[in-house]
């Protein structure tokens, strides 16, 4: 079951003591439980704020993912057991904490053009296409994390009425720009790549661009929101996106907790 | 005129590579780098290079390429290779150059490097490095997203390589008496994260197996052929961060060794991790090699971590310069070498 973002606070008493996990001699997992749930994401974003508060030398990056946070550091200035007493105290009394809370909204084109598993989304979940991008459409999501490709976002959750399992047949070819569902999640495919995640939309929107300072617009902690936009604006905005533009920018910042 | 290499010919997977894209995981951004970053730093090394600069991470086969600045010095470390410095208009007399010595190319000659044997990459280094703008503060190659190196892309015939130095700098050359690449006997590794999700036979086969490693490897992760691994409780996790060297375990059982171009996140299952001091032999293996496997706790990774940094440092050390008219490796065949080499700084 999904817990919901005004009631992390409240689950508390059901909170697994985080585990240390040693992968290898150069990272170490700090494991919060092992489900897609937004009380545990909450747990490791604020674990990932407490720690870069502290720049603690010899630690290299961190990789908040939905249940733990991967912490990569460098053996030759700080050793396993050290970085461990370091986090230890931090762990004690760690609230669950969202971060930033950035909310993006994201240009979304369900035209059936562009979204070659609207209809069997529909068909699937006893919806019209329409209803399915709609109800997509409805919903502020999670950014838990970024990962499999660069700047891609896994966010959920989705309404429940569209969840389904990933693809029998993986495509080896997903276009860039696709919006895809698959599970209790959303996301946008960056590059083109093989997927398995059923494609309901196309964001002009360049969420992944090497122009940029900064190439990825997406990170975790981020609230996301998709605007239903015509086939004509997605045309007008994706030439846009190609002459470098179009830049999203993130709209409000939001209170803590992560409501719209 | 701006000083260049041309890539006649590409070799089979000719990337820019250094140590690493590091800082950008949590945007899901690779590391990428050197596989071998022993071979690497020698070869930056003797080419009068910070150990880290980016230089060509050559794979099986070597590139041709062709010399378009006044002169330029080069180094070769890694997979023993022919190397030949061919003249433009006799491209049939070669000269040998050696591995693990620097040589000073003119305009017209042409470097050819052939297959490589011993290891599955070797590293040319170009004195004063390469003039391609870093991507995200690194030139290492990520070429799945076109990031980094020469257009995100492996080189191919016809690139033309800006470099950094007009004309090799005046000096002695330099060599390395010799640079340890064999395989050890065992890849050391610490179990974990994940190695709960195996049973106790699944951890039993993956350390006293031996595994050959797979053609389908490629600079993302090594596949291994040998035992399936037996899952305890199921083959796909809550995806979460991954490390250099993690051995995740798909539904087949059969590992696969994440290298330099891992995916920062991913969802199966990890039952080791290989230790950071032997991910460069690890990195070194040829398809068809064998690889067996050995637990060690943390502490014995982090004293194998300091040797070697220590083995690293040690490179540095044991560059020795060369008198140009000399033949150093054959010196060295017959003991000769005192007084004919001066110790480097």
């Amino acid at each position: 079951m999904q817990v919901m973002p005004d009631s992390i606070a409240e689950n508390m008493q059901s909170r697994q003591a985080p585990r240390f996990l040693p992968c290898g001699d150069t990272a170490l997992c700090v494991e919060f439980g092992d489900s897609i749930d937004r009380r545990v994401s909450a747990l490791v974003l604020a674990l990932a704020g407490r720690v870069e508060a502290l720049a603690i030398p010899g630690i290299v990056e961190l990789v908040p993912t939905f249940r733990s946070l991967t912490i990569h550091y460098d053996p030759s200035v700080l050793l396993q057991t050290e970085l461990r007493a370091k986090l230890s105290p931090l762990l004690s009394d760690l609230e669950p904490a969202e971060g930033a809370g950035r909310l993006w909204r994201i240009p979304a084109c369900y035209d059936p053009s562009l979204s070659p598993d609207l209809a069997e989304v529909a068909t699937r979940t006893g919806l019209t296409p329409q209803q399915v991008a709609e109800r997509h459409s409805a919903v502020t999501y999670h950014v838990y994390m970024v990962g499999f490709l660069p700047g891609y976002p896994y966010m959920g959750d989705l309404p429940p009425e569209l969840a389904l399992p990933r693809r029998e047949d993986p495509r080896t070819k997903v276009p860039p720009g696709s919006i895809a569902i698959a599970t209790t999640l959303t996301a946008v495919y960056t590059l083109e790549s093989p997927g398995g995640w059923h494609l309901i939309g196309r964001t002009p929107a360049p969420l992944w661009d090497l122009r940029r300072d900064q190439p990825v617009v997406l990170q975790a902690g981020d609230k996301v929101v998709f605007r239903p936009i015509p086939l004509g604006e997605y045309d007008a905005l994706l030439a846009q996106a190609a002459a470098g533009t179009f830049r999203l920018e993130p709209e409000e910042r939001l209170d803590r907790g992560g409501r719209a | 005129m701006k000083p260049l290499l041309k890539v006649v010919a590409s070799g089979l997977m000719t990337t820019l590579q250094d140590l690493g894209r590091h800082g950008y995981q949590r945007l899901g951004i690779p590391v990428s780098g050197a596989l071998d970053g022993v071979s690497l730093r020698a070869a930056n090394l003797l080419a009068g290079n910070s150990p880290g600069t980016g230089a060509l991470e050559i794979a099986y086969q070597g590139p041709t390429l062709a010399v378009e600045a006044e002169s330029i010095r080069v180094a070769y470390a890694g997979g023993t290779a022919a190397i030949e410095i061919l003249s433009g208009e006799d491209a049939s007399s070669g000269v040998r150059l050696q591995p693990l010595q620097s040589a000073r190319l003119r305009k017209g000659q042409i470097l050819r490097i052939g297959a490589l044997s011993g290891s599955a990459v070797g590293y040319l280094a170009v004195e004063g490095g390469f003039d391609v703008a870093p991507v995200l503060g690194s030139h290492s190659t990520y070429a799945r997203a076109g990031l980094g190196g020469l257009e995100g892309r492996p080189l191919r015939a016809g690139d033309i390589l800006p470099l950094k130095q007009q004309q090799a700098d005046d000096r002695q050359e330099r060599m390395l008496p010799s640079l340890a690449l064999a395989p050890p006997p065992h890849i050391r590794v610490i179990l974990g994260p994940q190695d709960d999700y195996f049973s106790n036979e699944g951890k039993r086969t993956l350390l006293e197996s031996v595994y050959t490693v797979s053609p389908a490897s490629d600079r993302m992760g090594m596949r291994l052929a040998g035992p399936a691994l037996e899952h305890a409780r199921g083959y796909n996790i809550v995806s979460d961060g991954t490390a250099p060297g993690a051995i995740q375990v798909p539904g087949n059982g059969l590992p696969i060794v994440l290298l330099a171009d891992r995916q920062t996140t991913g969802g199966y299952p990890k039952i080791a991790t290989v230790i950071s001091a032997d991910m460069p032999a690890l990195g070194r293996l040829m398809p068809g090699a064998k690889v067996a496997f050995k637990a060690v706790d943390v502490a014995a990774a982090e004293a194998a971590h300091r040797q070697h940094r220590a083995d690293l440092d040690a490179i540095a050390d044991s560059i020795v310069g060369v008198r140009a008219a000399i033949d150093a490796a054959k010196l060295l065949e017959s003991n000769l070498v005192s007084g004919m080499i001066d110790a480097h700084d």
